[in-house]
């Protein structure tokens, strides 16, 4: 199996200062010596050794000067032979040397998550760190960065297997008392019984929650500008990208009228939408605009309603937008407050997309309406994947159910069935799934046989 | 003259009788050979059949046309269904015995089948060509001949009895250890453990003060076992009771006195007990916080003498355990007839077995019984009758018989047996079983019967009844889920129960749904009550309460069926037995090994094998899918 060795960059497409190439499988050492020339041939290099070189074509001309980093199995990235090579961040450098790589025979381009696959199959990573992996390939800020990290570090890991251990735990006293009825042991009351179930959901609640921060981390906030022509939403727009510094990208707009800017605050990725100059009344000419901008408006997370001081209130467009979304995802917004300080205009926020007045403040209130004002540090287990969402979820219904059992009195085997399901979508997030233990806690715990 | 049998059993234990009697009834001929034939159905611990999920063992072997089940209804003294008050998957028949009549029993019920002769003797060595079983050496008779072998030898394998630091070589009290077949398969290249198991002293009757004890009797209306015992004659014997004292600290110290002679606590035994049945010094020691533990004094048999200590398993020495009984409430006076002990015995890892029972490395060779670190009658039983079937099945050159985890106890057993092994004597219990909510001791009849019936075990009288209660179960359940009773017909029911009054006529089914409403009281209703199908299924007991257990139950009981289809996919996928493990390179070390070494026929079988992680599993996918 996996007798193909697989080749692709690591690094993002584009130029940067460097990119790396990753090369994995039994023919990455001998295929990379055939056009790289060293000190030190690479299937000689000791594992976890950096060699300066340079890289040649197959007919003898110098692509570059880079850095091969050699990893040995099993203790690699995928538990196989791994080498990195650093090459100068030009992306014709990289596809050149990929293109010489992928004229032997035995070695190809990786699919998509292959490396991280086969580190999966290979023993190297559980499944919840493997989706970590390819959450941390996708991250696109500091804080997505981080998320990824922690459930990587296992935290949720470790979060779950506690949980898993408290059903455990529970199941045994709910076994206890149907196949040890003849035994002199105390057997947990209704009350008791609630009580331990009551405590694993608030816990499994708590990690649901979690799960909108985890999104966030994730796939970032759809932030919708809206007001009418010349309230200012371009100047604050340019404001922010210019004061966020990290700018991610700049994307031209999905349609002509509508521009999407990504922006990092504190490590959160907002994605500004503009909805510049469209109003919201139907207007036949600007149909095909307008429904777009209702769309934006639907799907954002956050809506700034941009008034300013010189217009005055805009009562008849916000009564349209409080008809298009939830009126806690909005954040009024008073511009130009330098021209006019006095100005009456009830707003969350005053602000002067000129001097730079306010923005703070408006920052706050963003990240704010994001996250809400639960704190989560690094140490709080995150959900951020879906499939872990699920699976929670899942475990809370089966534990829903078990306590509707316990409240209808009905017998154990039925609460122990639920409460086993429960137990068994939580394994599934860490994937390990073993029916041995209710039992061995049993007769660890309690004084078995007449 | 050489004697030749198509199967040779060696034991005549519960493994041994359902092994022997299946294998004849499928058209063997059988050698049965036990060192003792008046040994044969003995009862070397507890006397009493059944008990939480031994009871539903009990029931399936009987629907499969096993024999447990009559020896037990025919010699029980006292007959009590467990947790009655739970819900119906964990109900579970369990029964005293009389030890000599039990044993009798089987004793005669194997006479009465012509094709088996018992053979008095001791087995020594297997035969084996190619490595496939040719026969097998008995000390007086020398070889003897057959295709499939059978060794259900219990705790007699090179068996060791302790009391104190007293040891003596033996199976059961008064009786030889077996040698040599440990030796033999050691030499073919099996592995051997060593186990222990315990018993506790047997007092003499009416040395007790039963005046001052707590009675327990058992039921009113006893139920039996077996589908073919007549109720109208059941229970054929008078009915006794038990009795329930305790231990306190007092007795504990006196216990104590005696561990720096236990052959448990200075490392005499080297075999791993059973932590569901302690000792009671293990019992001391491990819970020392524990005030008092419970003890059942059990009646031997009605003309027995013998009193049996359930909850008092020891092998400390004899006078420290008469002492200790002495100061038991209504012990004061006890004499003992006989120490309890602890046997220590060679047991074969289980993993070594197919599901079949037959060895992976010997064609013809099964092993049943304590042989595969089980403990327990039923256990043994269960696993004598699946091996007895599948060795007459192999030399008729039928198809294997093989029962998966969600269609019988049996399955659980023996998947639980292959897939994990086992390093301590293994009991059934109801929470190993998955499907427990489907797999009743009420509906075993209704899962296995066809199978027994498939095999030739169940005669056509008691299959076609199956049948036609099958239809009426059916019936009834459709017309009760299709007939609406309207409100005002249930209305006095409902207050007098102090529920609230329908809004709307609901079904019977749905009314029947609610833990305070019984499908017969439903029934009973005046218009209901006259319809032919009423009439039909009050008459059938039976029928009746499947029908409210599947009405009641519905929604869990799908929910059970939903995820056998959804596991159903993984049982599918067969693995080939030939296939290499050492030579898939992405195997962890641990699941190379255990996937070698239990070779498992489908992907769903190497699940459960524990040490098998579900990269494992990815891995081996992947591999097989190329």
């Amino acid at each position: 199996m996996n007798e193909d060795t697989i080749v692709a960059i690591a690094t993002p497409a584009g130029t940067g200062a460097i990119s790396v190439i990753r090369i994995s499988g039994q023919e990455t050492f001998n295929s990379v010596d055939k056009f790289f020339r060293g000190k030190k041939r690479i299937a000689q290099a000791d594992s976890h050794t950096i060699h300066y070189g340079d890289f040649y074509s197959a007919d003898g001309l110098h692509i570059d000067d880079v850095l091969v980093s050699v990893f040995k199995n099993p203790n690699s990235y995928t538990g196989e032979d791994v080498a990195e090579i650093s090459t100068h961040g030009n992306p014709i450098i990289t596809q050149k040397i990929i293109n010489e790589l992928i004229s032997l025979p035995n070695i190809r381009l990786a699919e998509p998550g292959e490396f991280t696959k086969r580190a999966f199959l290979n023993n190297r990573i559980d499944l919840a760190k493997a989706e970590a992996v390819s959450d941390i390939i996708a991250a696109r800020t500091e804080a997505s960065f981080r998320g990824a990290r922690n459930q990587l570090d296992g935290l949720l890991s470790s979060k779950v297997s506690e949980l898993r251990a408290m059903l455990v735990n529970l199941s045994s006293y709910v076994e206890l008392e149907l196949d040890f009825a003849e035994e002199d042991l105390h057997f947990f009351k209704q009350d008791e019984l609630l009580k331990k179930v009551d405590s694993v959901i608030i816990e499994i609640d708590t990690l649901l929650e979690s799960y909108s921060f985890g999104k966030i981390i994730r796939d970032g906030v759809n932030v919708a500008l809206v007001g009418r022509p010349n309230v200012g939403k371009s100047s604050l727009l340019n404001y922010i990208l210019k004061e966020s510094r990290a700018i991610v990208s700049e994307i031209p707009g999905t349609t002509r009228d509508i521009i999407r800017e990504e922006v990092s605050i504190d490590g959160i990725l907002f994605r500004l939408f503009d909805t510049a100059g469209i109003r919201f009344s139907e207007d036949v000419i600007e149909k095909e605009g307008i429904i777009r901008s209702r769309d934006t408006v639907f799907n954002a997370d956050i809506v700034v309603f941009l008034m300013d001081t010189t217009q005055g209130e805009a009562n008849d467009l916000f009564k349209e937008l409080m008809n298009l979304t939830n009126p806690e995802k909005i954040i009024r917004v008073l511009n130009k407050i330098d021209l006019n300080r006095n100005c009456l205009i009830d707003s969350d926020v005053r602000i002067s997309a000129k001097t730079g007045e306010g923005i703070e403040i408006f920052f706050n209130k963003l990240k704010e309406k994001a996250i809400g004002s639960d704190y989560y540090s690094e140490k709080t287990a995150v959900v951020t994947n879906l499939r872990h969402y699920n699976c929670l979820r899942k475990s809370r219904e089966n534990l829903i159910s078990a306590r509707n059992s316990i409240l209808e009195r009905m017998s154990g085997e039925f609460i122990a069935f639920d409460l086993r399901n429960a137990e068994l979508s939580l394994a599934e997030i860490i994937g390990e799934v073993t029916s041995d233990d209710i039992l061995n806690n049993i007769f660890m715990k309690f004084c078995i046989g007449k | 003259m050489v004697k030749k049998f198509d199967v040779v059993v060696v034991g005549g234990g519960h493994a041994g009788i359902e092994a022997a009697s299946v294998a004849a009834r499928m058209g063997c001929s059988v050698g049965l050979i036990t060192m003792d034939s008046r040994a044969i159905g003995r009862m070397s611990c507890n006397p009493a059949i059944g008990g939480t999920a031994k009871g539903h063992l009990v029931r399936e072997i009987d629907a499969l046309g096993g024999v447990m089940g009559q020896l037990a209804d025919s010699t029980g003294i006292q007959f009590r269904m467990l947790n009655r008050s739970k819900g119906p998957a964990v109900w579970s028949p369990r029964c005293q015995s009389d030890r000599k009549l039990y044993s009798q029993a089987a004793q005669s019920l194997l006479l009465s089948i012509s094709d088996i002769e018992i053979i008095e003797d001791s087995a020594c060595d297997v035969i084996v060509e190619d490595s496939r079983i040719v026969g097998v050496k008995s000390r007086s008779h020398g070889e003897i001949l057959c295709q499939a072998l059978i060794l259900s030898s219990g705790t007699f394998l090179n068996g060791l009895m302790h009391t104190g630091l007293q040891s003596t070589v033996g199976g059961r009290f008064g009786e030889n250890a077996s040698v040599g077949i440990t030796e033999s398969l050691d030499k073919l290249g099996f592995e051997h453990g060593r186990l222990k198991t315990g018993t506790p002293p047997r007092l003499k009757k009416n040395s007790i003060n039963w005046t001052i004890l707590e009675e327990q009797q058992g039921d009113k209306k006893p139920q039996p076992f077996s589908y073919k015992t007549d109720l109208s004659k059941f229970p054929s014997l008078p009915q006794l009771s038990c009795y329930i004292t305790y231990t306190d600290q007092a007795i504990h110290k006196i216990l104590e006195k005696g561990f720096s002679e236990s052959p448990m606590f200075t490392g005499l035994i080297k075999g791993t007990g059973p932590r569901y049945c302690p000792s009671i010094e293990d019992k001391i020691v491990r819970f020392a916080d524990k005030e008092r533990h419970q003890l059942f004094l059990e009646p031997e048999g009605i003309d027995s003498d013998l009193i049996y200590v359930n909850g008092f398993s020891t092998s400390l020495p004899a006078e420290i355990q008469l002492e200790a009984l002495r100061k038991v409430r209504g012990l004061e006076e006890v004499e003992m007839i006989r120490p309890g002990y602890a046997v220590e015995y060679d047991y074969f890892p289980p993993h070594q077995v197919d599901l079949t029972l037959e060895t992976k490395k010997i064609q013809g060779l099964y092993f049943a019984g304590q042989i595969n670190g089980t403990s327990g009658y039923e256990e043994a039983a269960a696993q004598g009758l699946i091996a007895g079937i599948n060795a007459a099945l192999k030399i008729q050159k039928r198809p294997e018989f093989v029962l998966t985890r969600s269609e019988a106890y049996i399955g659980v057993l023996i998947d639980d047996l292959v897939n994990k092994s086992t390093d301590e004597p293994y009991r059934m219990f109801t929470s190993r079983a998955e499907y427990r909510l489907l797999l009743r001791q009420d509906n075993a009849d209704r899962r296995l019967m066809k199978k027994g019936f498939e095999l030739g075990l169940i005669d056509a009288t008691a299959y076609e009844e199956l049948i036609k209660r099958e239809n009426l179960i059916t019936k009834s359940i459709d017309f009760f889920s299709n007939t609406k009773i309207p409100p005002p017909e249930i209305d006095l029911i409902l207050q007098s129960k102090g529920m609230a009054s329908l809004e709307s006529p609901e079904t019977i089914a749905k009314l029947c749904k609610r833990p305070e409403l019984s499908l017969a009281e439903i029934i009973n209703l005046e218009r209901i009550q006259s319809m032919e199908i009423s009439k039909e299924i009050t008459n059938d007991g039976f029928a009746l309460e499947q029908v409210e257990i599947e009405l009641k139950y519905e929604g869990y009981i799908k929910r059970q069926l939903d995820m056998i289809d959804k596991l159903e996919k993984y049982e599918k996928l067969q693995i080939p037995l030939t296939l290499n493990y050492l030579n898939i390179k992405n195997l962890s070390n641990e699941g190379k090994e255990k996937l070698n070494k239990v070779k498992p026929r489908s992907i769903g079988q190497a699940m459960r094998i524990s040490g098998v992680t579900p990269s494992d599993i990815s891995v081996l996918l992947v591999y097989l899918k190329k």
